[in-house]
């Protein structure tokens, strides 16, 4: 997310943050995913999964805000997200970096 | 049993896994169709609805979406070509503490079974039922279907759909359905709060999802399936509270989405007991 300014209350806004699990052996490679995840946290491997397909890599994971979209729209039940307590949450504020989209 | 889901549980990990008869995925539906998506969707509003999973079971007819009984991992029951809700008024009768979800596709359920979802939702049983709209019958071979959109090419109108479709919300409006809503497979967290909304209603739901058939639809269409989602995120106009008989679906003016019917009317149980139940 790129800020035209960084809001004043940017400290106080709660963020959950993810960390992306993939079941590569389920995915057919249909990319719903990696289209519409909304951080772009996700891309095509260029590796085959057993059944020949490509599954999703993940490419920046420090991006991901658990917010379970690519859990839901995926039809194989191949990818989900799990929250991180902020106590183990070492990454910089994915609020205050550009997205190098 | 329980042992068994937590073993799945720990060899994979989906939060849905104990939702899903494991043995059984993947499931054979194509890639990038939207089916799967409309599943999981539904899979989510019955985690989230708080319903017990023993009280729910699934009915489902034949066509690609009629797999999804097989997958689920609650009571369920793949019926016979257009019967699934026949068979879902009965369970619902038998034991009206079910909730009762039905799940399959436009053929299955306006055409070979038409005349069972106008009746149903004419006597308002007390079911859920989720209708995958693909615009043609997928399974065997990608044939024109009572929702192919005009001048839509498929196996059986290679110069165009020369037919006018029918427009689901409408039908089952004017039938008597007492909650109404359609969305895309883009609108995951609106499917599965309708799913959720419908399973916790009385009476009789109807939610359409319109969906992807890359394989036999997209292809005659020219379509891929990340093609459909694009006209979906691009197209598509929310608007709750629409009324039933202005909902198109014309990807040059727009597709209408929204919950369009949300009122409350006796249902087909309640008015048996007041009337042929009352000394
Ligand atoms: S949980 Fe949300 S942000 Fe994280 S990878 Fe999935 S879609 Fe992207
Ligand atoms: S949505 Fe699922 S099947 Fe499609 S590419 Fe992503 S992980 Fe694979
Ligand atoms: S034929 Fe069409 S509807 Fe059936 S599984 Fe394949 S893409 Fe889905």
């Amino acid at each position: 997310m790129e800020f035209w300014r960084i809001p004043l209350d940017v400290e106080e806004i709660q963020i959950t943050r993810g960390v992306v699990h993939i079941l590569e052996e389920r995915c057919k490679g249909c990319g719903y995913c990696i289209e519409f995840c909304p951080r772009q946290v996700l891309a095509f491997s260029s590796r085959f999964n057993e059944r020949g397909y490509h599954p999703p890599v993940i490419k920046n994971p420090d991006d991901c805000v658990n917010c379970h979209y690519c859990e839901i729209i995926c039809p194989e039940f191949a990818i989900y997200s799990i929250e991180i307590s902020e106590q183990d949450d070492k990454r910089p504020d994915p609020r205050l970096h550009s997205n190098p989209r | 049993m329980t042992e068994k889901r937590s073993k799945a549980k720990e060899r994979s990990g989906h939060p849905l896994d104990d939702l899903l008869r494991e043995d059984r995925i993947p499931h054979i539906w194509c890639p990038g169709c939207g089916i799967g998506t409309a599943f999981s969707s539904c899979l989510k509003a019955i985690r989230s609805s708080g319903v017990e999973p023993k009280n729910v079971v699934m009915v489902s007819g034949i066509g690609c979406s009629g797999r999804a009984a097989g997958y689920v991992n609650l009571d369920s029951f793949h019926t016979t070509h257009g019967r699934a809700i026949p068979f879902a008024t009965g369970l619902k009768l038998a034991n009206p503490v079910l909730h009762v979800i039905v799940f399959s596709g436009d053929g299955d359920l306006f055409a070979i079974g038409g005349n069972h979802l106008i009746h149903a939702a004419r006597r308002n049983v007390d079911m859920t039922v989720i209708c995958v709209n693909n615009f043609n019958y997928g399974m065997t071979g990608g044939q024109v279907a009572a929702t192919t959109p005009k001048s839509a090419r498929t196996t059986t109108t290679p110069f165009g759909n020369p037919e006018t479709p029918f427009s689901l919300p409408h039908i089952a409006y004017a039938s008597g359905a007492t909650y109404v809503a359609r969305w895309t497979i883009l609108h995951t967290r609106e499917i599965a709060k309708s799913v959720e909304e419908a399973l916790l209603k009385k009476g009789f739901s109807f939610i359409e999802v319109l969906s992807p058939c890359p394989v036999n639809y997209g292809r005659r269409n020219r379509e891929s399936s990340l093609e459909t989602l694009k006209i979906y995120q691009d197209k598509t106009i929310i608007k709750n509270g629409a009324h039933p008989s202005s909902v198109d679906i014309d990807p040059e003016k727009g597709i209408i989405l929204g919950k369009f019917i949300d009122v409350d009317r006796p249902t087909c149980k309640e008015m048996y007991d007041k009337i042929c139940r009352s000394e």
